[in-house]
């Protein structure tokens, strides 16, 4: 058993150093990409946090949707096989759903303050 | 920086000569962009100082083989000024024995181009309640200009640009089935080339358009220009990716579509219909996202810059836009 603290809490504490003490001693370019550096972080940590359940979930629902099993890289390489063909559409029972579901976890991670994923959680219908 | 020096000492050489200048200071690069080089300086003369943009290739040879050319952008920047655009003044397009590479200078323009100030400024609240407008008929005048001086532009049908577009995504061999629903959608229902093609900026948007109080001072960034369906440039700024924040601002964060296509309608541009400019918009949204994804291959193999592997992260902004746009 590896040592604490653990990785997502030193992302996290890397992730605030750079955006609370290195960014702001420096100017221009530096100072952006300090920025841009602490999101990369600050990204990593979430999908180490979020993506384990969420992968699960996408491969259980995918499984279903396809009636057929692999990892997670083939039955979405399947599923998009069959949307390109349209022998799968948003008609298709469970698509919607299954795309919602797998689009809104990608953003949970990606960038969980955009407008477009905000305005989609608000939108939607709750469960 | 020695790069500093060397680009300084080559500008003197060529503000001497060719703009009848003393000399330059105050070089500092603007931007680090991926196809371009952007650099501000001050030209010196006669008891004054000129601020003056150099954009060049990367290291000064460089040439992105989907842009246009430096040489061509000077040309369609100054072909736009002709036909009433706003763009900045072009000064020099750089010569072989300038010793600077490929690229060119032109005047400095003073105002805005951050898309996020634009969009939720205070200092821009009554611009933004006729810059939707005003973005439709410079857009026009922009469809106005001949195509035929830039016989190198690429030149593309709707249906030649999804089978690009879908090549360029199946190539990144990584499944994004929302990507594979867009692709079908936009098959499934694809306008036919247009009766007349048209010049189209390709990159008009928020973020690309230097703005003051008074509204569009400069349309920027001409390195991807084509010929296509006119239609294109007026979904392109509605994709979600440049509204910053202002969902119901859908033309970048500052205007509705309606006001958009008026200002395009009365001041030439072809009639407006809504479901082809809606294609246009699902276009943009998932043009956004292949180019983002792109990324990701360029962070592994070429430069691994970490801000390359943030944009190749932002894919998945275009997913939720277009599902909402496809599946809402």
């Amino acid at each position: 058993m590896q040592d604490e603290p653990k990785p997502d809490e030193i992302l996290a504490a890397v992730a605030r150093f750079l955006r609370e003490v290195a960014a702001p001693a420096t100017t221009g370019h530096l100072s952006f990409n300090l920025k841009v550096a602490a999101n990369a972080l600050e990204m990593s940590r979430r999908q180490l946090e979020l993506d384990p359940p969420a992968a699960e979930a996408e491969a259980a629902r995918l499984r279903e949707l396809l009636g057929q099993d692999g990892d997670l890289a083939q039955l979405n390489a399947e599923l998009s096989l069959r949307l390109a063909a349209g022998a799968l559409d948003l008609a298709t029972p469970g698509v919607a759903e299954h795309l919602w579901a797998t689009t809104l976890a990608k953003l949970a991670v990606d960038q969980p303050t955009y407008w477009g994923y905000r305005a989609a959680l608000a939108e939607l219908p709750q469960e | 920086m020695a790069d500093v020096k060397a680009l300084t000492a080559g500008l003197e050489g060529v503000v001497r000569r060719r703009l009848g200048a003393e000399g330059v200071g105050g070089l500092a690069r603007v931007s680090a962009g991926a196809t371009q080089e952007i650099w501000r300086f001050q030209m010196i003369g006669g008891g004054a100082e000129v601020p003056l943009i150099l954009r060049r290739a990367p290291g000064g040879e460089r040439v992105s083989p989907t842009a246009v050319g430096l040489e061509n952008e000077a040309a369609l920047i100054e072909a736009a000024a002709a036909a009433g655009v706003p763009v900045p003044p072009v000064r020099h397009v750089l010569q072989p024995d300038d010793g600077l590479g490929r690229g060119f200078i032109m005047g400095f323009v003073e105002g805005e181009t951050l898309g996020g100030r634009i969009a939720r400024g205070e200092a821009f609240a009554q611009t933004r309640t006729f810059l939707a407008r005003q973005c439709g008929e410079i857009l026009a005048r922009i469809h106005a200009m001949d195509p035929t001086p830039f016989p190198q532009l690429r030149r593309s049908s709707p249906a030649e640009l999804v089978a690009q577009y879908g090549e360029i995504y199946r190539a990144t061999a990584w499944p994004r089935p929302v990507f594979d629903l867009a692709l079908r959608w936009l098959s499934d229902r694809c306008p036919p080339p247009p009766a007349v093609p048209r010049l189209v900026h390709g990159d008009f948007r928020n973020g690309n358009l230097m703005v003051g109080p008074d509204g569009v001072r400069a349309v920027l960034d001409w390195e991807i220009a084509h010929v296509s369906d006119p239609m294109e440039d007026l979904g392109w700024i509605c994709v979600g990716s440049w509204r910053f924040g202002v969902d119901d601002k859908p033309v970048g964060g500052f205007g509705r579509r309606e006001d958009l296509w008026a200002g395009y309608e009365a001041a030439g541009g072809a009639p407006v219909r809504r479901e082809h400019a809606l294609w246009w918009e699902v276009f943009g949204s998932l043009r956004w996202g292949i180019m983002c994804s792109g990324m990701a291959g360029t962070f592994r193999t070429v430069d691994p810059n970490v801000e390359r592997a943030v944009i190749a992260r932002r894919a998945s902004e275009t997913e939720i836009d277009l599902m909402r746009l496809l599946a809402a």
